[in-house]
């Protein structure tokens, strides 16, 4: 694998009354494991379906029923360990955390606090080219979904759906390596692509497939160097924990707004208080949860159900090599084989399906006018008819078609963009379509030089003119382009104008 | 380790379930009495000794991913003391 090296990016700096503060920030994004079948139970995950009609007894908890887990789930979970370069522990285990909730039937939630299927690992977060942060994975715990509560269908009665009760989650916790909003909201994105690479969580946050809980501190420029020495957590500020947000953009206006509220209360002489705290978009606030802190006494046990999961090496050697190529491979692999700028590399593997797509169109073809029209004119136009790239009208085969005649000088680009439009709208084979509709550039010189002749014999003030100001040879050119219907070859008019008006 | 009836009271609490007042002096001395037990068994050294988690040399049983439950909700609302709409219906619960 080539390495594209990066520097780290600065921490964001808020300026306080009393000097500067820096922002300390972890993440736990609770990641809907993509499998079938719930984690205990054989009920469908299927989103959307009738309410309780994806229940098995197991999921409502009914008395005497009991877990079986889903060797789906574990598989996945390796997976995703694997793709985000960290240790499987071949022994976990399975622990009860334990709390009422209308939602939770069981009265607890199976978890892994004391042995987690997959232990420290890494993801480089890229913020710019040349630069990304590394931020630092403690580890990733299987564990069961909650059910749905609905509150505004009636005044005095919530309304509960056990659908996503027992869904599998990853919790996958990062160290507190992130320094800033953008920092976080880029970490998430980036775990979200690396996570549909693999196909083991499909990353729709709209639906709440993909949330997280942020953790922010603040403290002094030099602190976290020294907790980044150490490792000793006494040099960071007391953290808040916000909860449970399904988008970017919150999750930057959170933790800005929760910065300088504990910036705020410590310029004031006050201390942090350690706390869940809840964020709110439509005021833009974030505020405490309190009603939440005696319930917060867990009682984690290990779960008397369930034996210790034990995975073979050579089950999680046989995944490791099914593993697909991810993101900075595959952005390096562009950036090498197809001499591609950093940026139009990110963008082309941003998702796989896109990268699917480019590679199609740029075999055996001039890789970055490959990635320009893929970038620029597909993108572009899909954009606007908010389409998806796998559903296309035109498809890698014909864009590639495209860019063969242009690099084979058989159209020029501007011509180009019109038989785009017409592959796009109508369909059909590029090659074909130029054939047949005459599109094909003059490249043939005599049939430039008449048309030369014919502009410079009907403009003879003109010719003076440009004999006295070869600037305005260019006037002769865009005459030229017109009469041919804009198929003549550009350079050869320049060159057949200049010489004809002895410039 | 005693416990006192403040810690009793909060175990209960927890637990959602209901003990009258009257009834938690005899609860904490319960409880101590069992920790004081758990205390006992603490003096045995079991250093390096594996935690024995099954008596029989058995491996996690697994399922495979393949969806084989469901599509029941009468049954999963059968006993619910009130459910409408295909949905538990309980006391309201806002944050």
């Amino acid at each position: 694998m080539l390495d594209l090296t990066y520097e780290s990016p600065a921490p964001r700096v808020i300026a306080g009354a009393t000097g500067d503060w820096e922002l300390v920030i972890g993440l736990e994004v609770h990641a809907q494991v993509a499998t079938a079948a719930k984690l205990f139970s054989g009920a469908s995950t299927k989103f959307g379906a009738e309410p309780n009609s994806n229940v098995a007894f197991v999921d409502a908890g009914m008395p005497g029923m009991l877990p079986v887990i889903n060797e789906g789930c574990i598989a996945q979970a390796v997976r995703t360990g694997l793709g985000l370069k960290a240790e499987i522990n071949l022994r976990s285990a399975f622990d009860r955390k334990n709390y009422f909730y209308p939602d939770l039937p069981q009265g607890y939630q199976i978890s892994q606090l004391y042995h987690p299927i997959v232990g420290e690992g890494e993801v480089i977060v890229d913020m710019a080219p040349g630069v990304a942060r590394l931020v630092r994975i403690e580890r990733i715990h299987l564990e069961q979904d909650a059910g749905k509560s609905i509150h505004d269908m009636d005044p005095a009665m919530s309304f509960v759906d056990l659908n996503r009760t027992g869904v599998a989650l990853m919790e996958i916790v990062s160290r507190p390596d992130i320094r800033g909003p953008e920092e976080a909201a880029a970490y998430v994105l980036k775990l979200r692509q690396i996570l549909r690479y693999l196909g083991t969580c499909d990353g729709n946050m709209q639906n709440g497939n993909l949330r997280a809980d942020v953790n922010v501190s603040v403290c002094r420029p030099g602190d976290y160097e020294k907790y980044q020495e150490t490792q000793d957590f006494s040099h960071l500020g007391t953290r808040c924990e916000i909860k449970n947000m399904n988008s970017m953009r919150f999750i930057q206006l959170a933790i800005d707004h929760e910065a300088r509220r504990q910036i705020a209360i410590l310029e004031d002489g006050g201390s942090v208080v350690q706390e869940t705290r809840l964020y709110d978009p439509d005021k833009n606030e974030t505020r405490s949860m309190r009603s939440k802190e005696e319930a917060h006494d867990y009682r984690y046990f290990p779960c008397p159900d369930l034996l210790p999961l034990e995975i073979d090496q050579a089950w999680v050697d046989d995944i490791a090599a099914r593993l697909p190529e991810l993101p900075d491979e595959k952005k390096a692999r562009f950036v090498k084989d197809f001499g591609l700028s950093e940026y139009d590399a990110s963008v082309l593997t941003a998702e796989a399906e896109n990268a699917v797509y480019f590679e199609e169109v740029a075999q055996g073809r001039d890789g970055k006018l490959a990635a320009n029209w893929v970038i620029n004119e597909l993108f572009g136009r899909l954009k606007k008819d908010d389409c998806a790239i796998t559903e296309s009208p035109v498809s890698p085969a014909q864009l590639g078609g495209i860019v063969g005649l242009i690099s084979s000088g058989d159209i020029s680009g501007k011509i180009a963009k019109d038989l785009f439009e017409i592959v796009y709208t109508e369909g059909g084979d590029p090659v074909e379509i130029v054939e047949k509709r005459g599109m094909k550039q003059v490249t043939d010189t005599g049939a430039i030089e008449a048309a030369v002749d014919e502009v410079i014999a009907a403009n003879p003030a003109q010719v003076e003119k440009a004999k006295a100001n070869p600037k305005l040879a260019g006037w002769f050119v865009g005459q030229v382009m017109k009469a041919t219907g804009g198929k003549a070859n550009p350079a050869a008019v320049n060159q057949i104008v200049a010489a004809k008006l002895g410039l | 380790m005693s416990i006192d009836e403040g810690t009793a009271a909060r175990v209960a609490k927890l637990a959602r379930i209901r003990v009258e007042e009257a009834d938690l002096p005899a609860l904490a001395q319960e409880f101590s009495t069992i920790l004081g037990f758990i205390e006992q068994l603490n003096e045995v050294d079991v250093d390096g000794v594996e935690p024995m988690t099954s008596v029989t040399p058995m491996r996690l049983k697994r399922r495979d991913d393949v969806v084989t439950d469901g599509n029941q909700q009468a049954a999963v609302l059968a006993n619910a003391p009130d459910a409408r709409e295909g949905f538990f219906a309980v006391p309201k619960v806002v944050e």
